[in-house]
């Protein structure tokens, strides 16, 4: 009898802990492709927070005052992070798109600006 | 010495070294624009254009198709409307049958009507007389294309894909020629300009109008120029010669 209860409660361990992993692989991860690693403009942590805000404020300065000197520009992140075979940042694999379709936020930078470095652009447009 | 007073050393130090003759007519402040890379534009600089009618020959558009390629306009094959940041205008006097021809293009005039109209403020004057749109807060009225005497401005009605990173271009807003202001502030000409040198014409001068040793202000002083309506006293930063 005490036998069997050992492995009933084996058998039970063994189903949770199966369920638990289970669960584990279950939650959704937006895809963070890095194929060119390597120092960011900014930390990491900073770059996720705030970067929304650093492009503002890039573009601003870019725009109104013609100083393109500053690291924080769109083009820039898409010169380094996009993909090598999409060419671009969007996609569903895309570095940009991932995320924010993860996170739900709508990513309308590139209805305008463009999305693949001026390389890609060049390769495949005109 | 006091912190402004170091800073007031450094800057006077900087701009003499910046006037320093690298070789016989050629200085580093002029290689540079005569603006650092990380400093504003500023109101000391006024960008203009001179365009020589004499020398602009008819049927010629090897301007327009530079704008094109520099600004990534593509061609949809719906002309009626299609985005135009510069056109070429043929002018025939009917009495005495003489036939000229201009690149006409935003004047970037001192007084933008398109400024004073816009509800925004995405409609803008640069600190250096370049006249830009602030895409992210245009709303696609079209109130400067009204405002415009010369047709300057273009509403883009389709969805841009292929644009050049260094001009955006998106559906519902309002465009017109920047000046190629990201060539301007790298030091370089706009691309029509060059374009137009590089084929011979030289009917295109670009440079400072308020630097009295600039080509475009010697060439100014030895042409009869006028400006596109000048009875509309907006201070244009495009003038004409021979029309």
């Amino acid at each position: 009898m005490r036998r069997w209860t050992a492995i009933a409660g084996i058998a039970v361990l063994a189903v949770v802990s199966l369920a638990w992993a289970a669960g584990a692989s279950r939650v959704a991860k937006p895809v963070v492709l890095i194929e060119r690693p390597g120092k960011c403009v900014e930390a990491t942590e900073v770059m996720r927070r705030d970067h929304m805000t650093l492009l503002l404020e890039q573009r601003d300065r870019t725009m109104r005052d013609g100083v393109r000197t500053k690291p924080h520009s769109l083009a820039g992140c898409v010169e380094c992070h996009a993909s090598s075979k999409t060419g671009s940042v969007l996609g569903p694999q895309g570095f940009c798109e991932s995320c924010h379709a993860y996170a739900g936020v709508r990513l309308d930078c590139f209805e305008c600006h463009a999305a693949k470095p001026q390389k890609a652009a060049l390769g495949s447009g005109r | 010495m006091s912190g402004c007073d170091r800073r007031g050393f450094l800057g006077t130090a900087a701009a003499a070294l910046a006037g320093v003759a690298l070789a016989p007519g050629i200085r580093l402040i002029d290689l540079a624009g005569a603006r650092a890379p990380e400093e504003a534009a500023s109101g000391r600089v006024r960008w203009g254009l001179l365009i020589d009618t004499a020398r602009c020959a008819t049927g010629c558009d090897d301007c327009v198709a530079a704008c094109g390629r520099e600004n990534g306009l593509q061609d949809t094959g719906r002309p009626r409307t299609d985005a135009q940041w510069i056109r070429k205008i043929d002018l025939k006097d009917l009495r005495s049958g003489r036939e000229h021809s201009a690149p006409v293009m935003c004047q970037h005039c001192a007084e933008p009507p398109c400024v004073d109209v816009c509800p925004t403020g995405a409609s803008f004057k640069r600190a250096d007389g370049i006249v830009l749109v602030d895409k992210h807060t245009c709303i696609g009225c079209r109130y400067c294309v009204m405002a415009c005497p010369f047709k300057a401005r273009s509403f883009v009605h389709e969805n841009v894909t292929e644009q050049k990173p260094d001009v955006p271009r998106g559906k519902g807003t309002v465009e017109g020629c920047t000046l190629c202001v990201h060539r301007v502030d790298r030091g370089a000409t706009p691309a029509c300009v060059e374009a137009c040198t590089a084929a011979g014409h030289g009917a295109m001068v670009f440079g400072d109008l308020n630097d009295a040793q600039s080509a475009i202000a010697q060439r100014l002083r030895e042409l009869p120029n006028r400006q596109l309506r000048g009875d509309l006293r907006l201070d244009t930063g495009v003038r004409y010669s021979g029309v």
